[in-house]
C-alpha cells in the first residue's frame, strides 16, 4: 500500500482544460473522495493517476516514485469501472484471475487465491458462471474481486455504485467500507455524490471546472467551506447565501447588514464591497424578538425536521427546525443565526474570508 | 433495460411460418435444380417440359473431371474392355478418358485465391478498423471517405489500369497478383463493417485489461478480438463470397496457372458441345466451400456482442 501525490497536474484535450494545476496527498490506507459536480475533471484526475490518461504537466507519485508518464500495465494499480467492464467472454472465475495471470503466477497459487478472495466476498458459488446473468451487485463483487486479487498499491474507483439501484447502494457502500478497513488499501473514490463522499470518506477533494476548491476531512469541509461552490455543493439544503454590500475590518466580530448588527467569528481577514454571508439551515433558528427578519414563503415537512423557507432583505434563507415547531406560511419573524458557524465570503471571488474559526481549515487546503 | 412484448397470436405465427417457407421455397429453387441438373443425362437436362423425376446418372461429374477424345471402333478394341466406373460411362457415349480436366486445379487456385485474400483482408481490416476506432488518426474521416469512395465505382470499371500494373509488375496469371487484387477490393467493405462492430466494443474492456498488467497490444489480442469475433466473422463471409465468385477479373486476368473455377466453368460448355450436366456439377462442388464456411461461423453470426456484461 501506498501514498499517491498529485503536484501540479494538469490535463489539457485539444483547447479544453480538464484539469488545472491539481495537487493534493493521499495518505497510506485512506479512503480518499475526488467530489464534484460531472465535467469538473474528477474522473480525469483519477485516470491520469491509473494511467489510462496521461497528464500533459505536472508530476504524480505512488509509494514515492514518479509514475506520471508510465503505462497502466507497470503501476501495479487496481480499478473498478462504473460498469464493471468484466470481460464478457470469461466467467468469473477467469475473471477475477486474469490479473494474476499477466504476471505469470502458477495455476495452482492463481486458483488458491481466487478461492480465497471468492470467500471474502461471499460469491464462492458463482465462479463459474458467466458474467452475463449476474446481478448488479454481484458484479459489483466480481469487479472487487478482480481489483483486490493481486494485493495492488492501490485501488481507484469511478463512481463504482452509479450503476446500482439506489436500495442497494446503501448496502455496497457499507460493504465497500468494510472491504476497506478490513484490507487497509489506500483507496481514490470518484462520486458526484455528495452523501455517499461524506458517508464513506476519510477525506474529500471538492473539485469544480478542474481547479480544486477544497481538501480536507468531510466534518471541516462541511463545516468551513474554503468557497461558495464548496458550500453550495456540500449539504442538501445547501448553505444559505446572503448578499450584501459592507465591510469587514481584520480583528472585527461583527457585520452590519442593512444597518442590522451580527455577530460573526473573529475576522482574520479584511474586505470591503460585496459580501456573501453564508450560513447552514441548521444553524438557523425562528426568533420573533430578533431584529433580522424575514417572511415564511414555504415549509416542507421532512418527518424529524422541517425546512422552513424564508423571504430575507437578502435572498431567501432556508432553515432546518425541529417539527414539533409550528411555523405558518405567511409568518413575519425575526432569524436568529448560530454566530459560531457563520462563513463570510467574498462575492467576487467566491473565496471564504478567513476567520478565528475556519484559519486552520482553510490553511490546510 | 425494460420492454413488453405481447406473444403472437397462433394465426400470427402460421401466417409468419407460411411467409418464411415460401420465401425458403423460392430462393432455394434455383439452387436444387442446379444440383439436380449435375445428376442429368444430357438429354433429360434439355428436355421441355423439363423432368422432374428422372434417372441420377454421373456422367456430368465424369465429364466434368475428365477430358475426352471421341473414339473409333479400332480405337475402342486396341483399348479393351473398360477398367473403371467412370471409364464405363464414358464408353457409352463412345469416347475414351484421354486424362483428368483441369478443374481440379482451377478448383484449388480458387480455394486458394478466396481464403488467402479473405485472409489477408480479415488482418489488414481488424487492424485498421481498430485504429480508425480507437486511436486519433490525423484526417480520420477524409481516411475513411476516401476509403469507402473506393467502392463508388464497380472494381471492373479500373479493369484496364489494373491489367497494365499486373503486366507490368508480372502479377499477370498469379495467385499473388489475385489475392492483391481481391484484398484491395474488399478492404474497403471489410474496415468499414468492422469499425462498426469496433466502435461497439466499450473502451472500458481494454482500460481494464490494461490495468491488469497487460501490454495495449495483448489487451487487442486478448479482450478486443475475442468480442469482434461476430464482426469478423460475418465480414470474412462477406468477403469471401465476393472473392469466390469474382468473374470479370479472372477472365481477364487468369489464364494458365492462377486460374480460378468461375472462368473455367463456362468453358467447359464450348469443348464438347452444351455439355448442361458437366456444367451444373462444376457450379454444385463450387458452392460446398462457401457454404461449408458459413455453416461453420453461423453460431458466431448469431450470437450477440457483449452478452450485456456491461450495463447500459
Amino acid at each position: 500500500m501506498a501514498q499517491i501525490r498529485i503536484e501540479n497536474v494538469r490535463k489539457d484535450f485539444g483547447a479544453f482544460t480538464a484539469v488545472q494545476s491539481s495537487t493534493f496527498t493521499i495518505e497510506d490506507g485512506e479512503f480518499f473522495m475526488l467530489l464534484g459536480p460531472s465535467g469538473c475533471g474528477k474522473t480525469t484526475t483519477l485516470r491520469m493517476m491509473a494511467g489510462l490518461e496521461l497528464p500533459t504537466s505536472g508530476e504524480i507519485f505512488i509509494d514515492g516514485e514518479e509514475v506520471g508518464q508510465k503505462p497502466a500495465s507497470q503501476r501495479d494499480i487496481a480499478f473498478v469501472f462504473q460498469m464493471f467492464a468484466l470481460y464478457p467472454h470469461m466467467n468469473v472465475g477467469k475473471n477475477i484471475s486474469y490479473p494474476l495471470l499477466s504476471q505469470g503466477m502458477p495455476k495452482v497459487q492463481v486458483k488458491k487465491k481466487v478461492a480465497e478472495i471468492a470467500e471474502i466476498l461471499g460469491i464462492t458459488d458463482i465462479l463459474n458462471k458467466p458474467v452475463g446473468g449476474l446481478s448488479g451487485g454481484d458484479r459489483q463483487r466480481v469487479a472487487l474481486g478482480r481489483a483486490i486479487v493481486r494485493d495492488p498499491k492501490a485501488f481507484f474507483m469511478d463512481e463504482p455504485l452509479g450503476a446500482l439501484d439506489a436500495e442497494f447502494r446503501e448496502h455496497m457502500s457499507e460493504e465497500l467500507r468494510a472491504l476497506h478497513d478490513r484490507m487497509n488499501a489506500t483507496t481514490v473514490y470518484v462520486t458526484h455524490d455528495q452523501l455517499e463522499a461524506m458517508q464513506m470518506g476519510d477525506k474529500i477533494v471538492v473539485m469544480n471546472h478542474g481547479v480544486v476548491e477544497q481538501f480536507g476531512v468531510p466534518q471541516d469541509i462541511y463545516d468551513w467551506p474554503a468557497t461558495k461552490f464548496v458550500a453550495q455543493f456540500i449539504g442538501s439544503p445547501p448553505m444559505n447565501f446572503l448578499n450584501f454590500n459592507g465591510m469587514v475590518g481584520t480583528g472585527s466580530t461583527e457585520v452590519r447588514m442593512n444597518d442590522i448588527s451580527i455577530t460573526v467569528p473573529e475576522a482574520r481577514e479584511g474586505t470591503h464591497g460585496a459580501i456573501t454571508f453564508g450560513i447552514r439551515p441548521e444553524h438557523v433558528r425562528l426568533d420573533d424578538s430578533a431584529p433580522y427578519r424575514g417572511r415564511v414563503v414555504a415549509t416542507e415537512y421532512l418527518g424529524t425536521t422541517q425546512i422552513v423557507t424564508l423571504e430575507t432583505a437578502n435572498g431567501a434563507v432556508k432553515a432546518r427546525l425541529s417539527s414539533a415547531e409550528r411555523v405558518n406560511v405567511g409568518d413575519q419573524t425575526g432569524l436568529q443565526f448560530d454566530a459560531r458557524t457563520i462563513s463570510l465570503f467574498d462575492a467576487e471571488t467566491g473565496k471564504a474570508l478567513k476567520s478565528a474559526a475556519n484559519k486552520e481549515v482553510l490553511s490546510n487546503g | 433495460m425494460s420492454f413488453s412484448v405481447t406473444e403472437p397470436t397462433k394465426g400470427t405465427k402460421w401466417f409468419a411460418g407460411i411467409l418464411v417457407v415460401a420465401y425458403a421455397v423460392i430462393t432455394i429453387i434455383p439452387l436444387l435444380w442446379i444440383i439436380a441438373t449435375g445428376f442429368k443425362s444430357p438429354s433429360d437436362s434439355i428436355a421441355y417440359p423439363p423432368v422432374v423425376v428422372f434417372e441420377p446418372t454421373l456422367e456430368g461429374y465424369v465429364n466434368l473431371f475428365t477430358d475426352r477424345t471421341r473414339a473409333t471402333d479400332d480405337m475402342l478394341e486396341a483399348a479393351g474392355p473398360p477398367q473403371t466406373w467412370y471409364e464405363e460411362i464414358a464408353r457409352a457415349r463412345g469416347t475414351v478418358i484421354s486424362g483428368p480436366s483441369r478443374y481440379g486445379e482451377r478448383f484449388l487456385n480458387s480455394v486458394i485465391i478466396g481464403f488467402g485474400s479473405t485472409a489477408l483482408c480479415m488482418i489488414l481490416g481488424t487492424a485498421a478498423a481498430y485504429a480508425f476506432s480507437r486511436f486519433r488518426v490525423p484526417l480520420k474521416d477524409d481516411l475513411l471517405f476516401f476509403i469507402l469512395s473506393t467502392r463508388m465505382m464497380p472494381p471492373i470499371a479500373v479493369a484496364i489500369p489494373i491489367f497494365l500494373i499486373f503486366r507490368n509488375l508480372g502479377l499477370n496469371d498469379t495467385h499473388l497478383g489475385m489475392i492483391l487484387l481481391y484484398t484491395a477490393v474488399n478492404l474497403s467493405l471489410s474496415v468499414w463493417l468492422l469499425k462498426g462492430f469496433i466502435d461497439e466494443i466499450p473502451l472500458e474492456y481494454e482500460e481494464a485489461a490494461l490495468i491488469d498488467g497487460y501490454t495495449r497490444f495483448q489487451a487487442f489480442y486478448k479482450v478486443v478480438l475475442p468480442q469482434a469475433a461476430t464482426g469478423i466473422a460475418s465480414t470474412a463471409i462477406f468477403c469471401l463470397i465476393f472473392a469466390w465468385n469474382e468473374y470479370a477479373f479472372a477472365v481477364l486476368l487468369t489464364s494458365g496457372e492462377a486460374q480460378t473455377a468461375p472462368p473455367f466453368i463456362p468453358n467447359i460448355i464450348g469443348v464438347n458441345g452444351k455439355d448442361w450436366p458437366a456444367v451444373a456439377a462444376g457450379a454444385t462442388i463450387f458452392l460446398v466451400p462457401v457454404m461449408v464456411f458459413t455453416v461453420l461461423l453461423r453460431k458466431h453470426l448469431l450470437r450477440g456482442i457483449t452478452f450485456g456484461a456491461v450495463r447500459k
